[in-house]
């Protein structure tokens, strides 16, 4: 990423052979994968971990089979999803509108600089009281954290963004008398969306751990809960198996984002320059 | 002139936060409101819930000093484990290709499930909380630090060992100097996720810490104690980024000076 500088390829190395072992990579990343769930499997069966604390990843599977059959499953997953997507939707908007507005004006920036430093690292968890005593275990509880915790990342790249803004197109757009609406539009805008666009693939990350933690601790309705139910009521297999889906809507929460930065930027010379080479 | 403007700049910088805190204190003056107890009242009872007259039988002694010892254990195990790691994995195109899906896939789990998980292992001791916040910081310093491994530059690894350079000393001046910016990074993500972990990991089962007592004030409607709590815990979390960034800013000076002569060269 940041090694901008030329590195020489060695004469015998023409692309081809680069493109040969990308795919070999990936299936070595398979074979990662394989050993692992392997390994999963044995590890519980020859016994060296107690498979009460550890079941083998077939009885995972078996019980997430069953899981998926109820209704249950699905409502809970739609919960998640639905407090994950509503909290980021806020933070984003929030996070987007309000980075821009004190991003361009250098009074607000100096004026409001010391307070973001300082309610930025407050952790998010500490509000989990506060929120059961304002909203109970109902999904605004963990939706206050969710939002919380994801708007100082997209407000701080924001903020990053906007001060990125070449000075000079901005004296020009100023010398063209723009309008402010049309200067945040064509000069500041596409200066900050590629700063937006991570501070959203880091909300996103951030949104979901969030959710499922608040559903976990709060006790909100959602897949979070399902684990707290799963773990009280000693079904470990049953626990383990939402674990896992919980990790797999974690990859496709990252995929997705990146997926989306980069089809939103493809006009941006970093992707273009990448998917160039 | 540059005095007015110093004194300008600290106006400005203390300006808001002070706005912020006379209207919390002003609006709640006379708040009758159960859940949002006067400002004053939260004050005055700070000092006899976190500092008692002893100070060693005190809930900072007693309950706050565990948390920070499980935080910086687990966090400190993190770091080591996940350069180490990262420093192998990066410096091999196979075995990084061989282990990344597996990484990738357990950096998206969300790491408070990883709570009930270890709790089945190692009860609901230190031992557990240190495992948990160990287990969650160690991704996001590990990704990056394969990546920045990944990222050096051929031509100074090259001249290394043109140079003969010894293998430890190259280890230190050339890998992990190099990787420092996102091993950085990597840390500076995993602090949070560890304090979110010391408090998550303390509220679904403890019976000390700072996450607990919390909790303990907010199921008995000590309202003015909980308050006190959720702003303790919100300093904890700004002094440890003003002390991450103490350490940050000399560590990577070097690397602004680089960004800055790249892109002054442009």
């Amino acid at each position: 990423m940041t090694t901008t500088a030329p590195v020489h390829p060695p004469v015998a190395a023409p692309v081809p052979a680069r493109r040969r072992w990308r795919s070999g990579s990936a299936l070595l990343g398979l074979a990662g994968v394989a050993v692992f769930a392997a390994l999963l499997e044995i590890v519980p069966r020859a016994g060296l971990v107690n498979d009460r604390y550890l079941p083998p990843l077939s009885s995972m599977v078996d019980s997430l089979a069953d899981r998926v059959q109820t209704g249950e499953f699905w409502e809970a997953l739609r919960q998640t999803l639905t407090t994950w997507g509503l909290g980021l939707g806020i933070a984003l908007a929030a996070g987007i509108a309000l980075g821009v507005l004190i991003g361009s004006v250098s009074f607000l920036r100096a004026f409001t600089a010391t307070t973001i430093e300082f309610l930025r690292p407050i952790p998010s968890v500490a509000l989990i009281p506060l929120a059961v005593l304002l909203y109970g275990t109902s999904m605004q509880s963990t939706l206050l954290l969710v939002v919380y915790a994801s708007f100082w990342q997209v407000l701080v790249q924001v903020l990053y963004g906007v001060q990125d803004v070449d000075p000079v197109a901005r004296e020009t757009a100023r010398s063209y008398r723009f309008s402010r609406l049309s200067q945040i539009r064509t000069v500041t805008w596409p200066t900050t969306l590629p700063y937006a666009m991570t501070g959203l693939r880091l909300a996103a990350a951030v949104a979901l751990i969030l959710t499922i933690t608040g559903e976990l601790i709060i006790g909100t309705p959602g897949l979070g809960n399902l684990i707290a139910i799963a773990q009280t009521s000693g079904a470990v297999e049953s626990m383990y198996a939402l674990v896992l889906v919980t990790g797999v809507l974690g990859v496709i929460v990252n995929i997705l984002a990146r997926r989306l930065e980069r089809r939103i930027l493809r006009w941006h010379p970093s992707v273009r320059r990448e998917s160039a080479s | 002139m540059s005095l007015r403007r110093a004194v300008q700049s600290v106006v400005l910088a203390l300006a808001l936060p002070l706005i912020l805190i006379a209207t919390w204190w002003f609006t709640t003056a006379n708040s009758t409101s159960f859940y949002f107890p006067p400002l004053k009242t939260i004050v005055e009872t700070f000092q006899p819930t976190w500092l008692e007259d002893p100070v060693s039988n005190s809930r900072i002694v007693t309950e706050a000093i565990p948390s920070l010892g499980r935080l910086m254990a687990g966090y400190l195990l993190a770091l080591v484990a996940g350069v180490g790691l990262g420093v192998a994995i990066g410096s091999s195109a196979k075995l990084r290709a061989f282990t990344e899906p597996v990484m990738e896939f357990f950096r998206a789990i969300p790491p408070p499930v990883l709570i009930p998980i270890l709790m089945l292992f190692a009860g609901i001791g230190t031992q557990m909380k240190i495992l948990v916040i160990m287990w969650g910081c160690i991704w996001p310093i590990l990704l990056n630090t394969v990546e920045g491994v990944r990222g050096l530059d051929e031509i100074l690894r090259d001249t290394a060992r043109c140079y003969r350079m010894r293998r430890t000393s190259a280890l230190f001046h050339l890998i992990i100097r190099g990787a420092s910016p996102q091993i950085v990074t990597g840390a500076r993500q995993a602090l949070s996720i560890a304090i979110i972990l010391m408090v998550i990991s303390e509220m679904f089962a403890a019976n000390n810490g700072l996450g607990f007592t919390i909790v303990q004030f907010q199921r008995s409607f000590a309202i003015p104690e909980m308050w006190s709590g959720i702003i303790l815990l919100g300093l904890l979390g700004v002094v440890l980024a003003l002390i991450f960034r103490a350490i940050e800013w000399p560590a990577l000076a070097w690397y602004r000076g680089y960004r800055q002569a790249q892109r002054g060269g442009e």
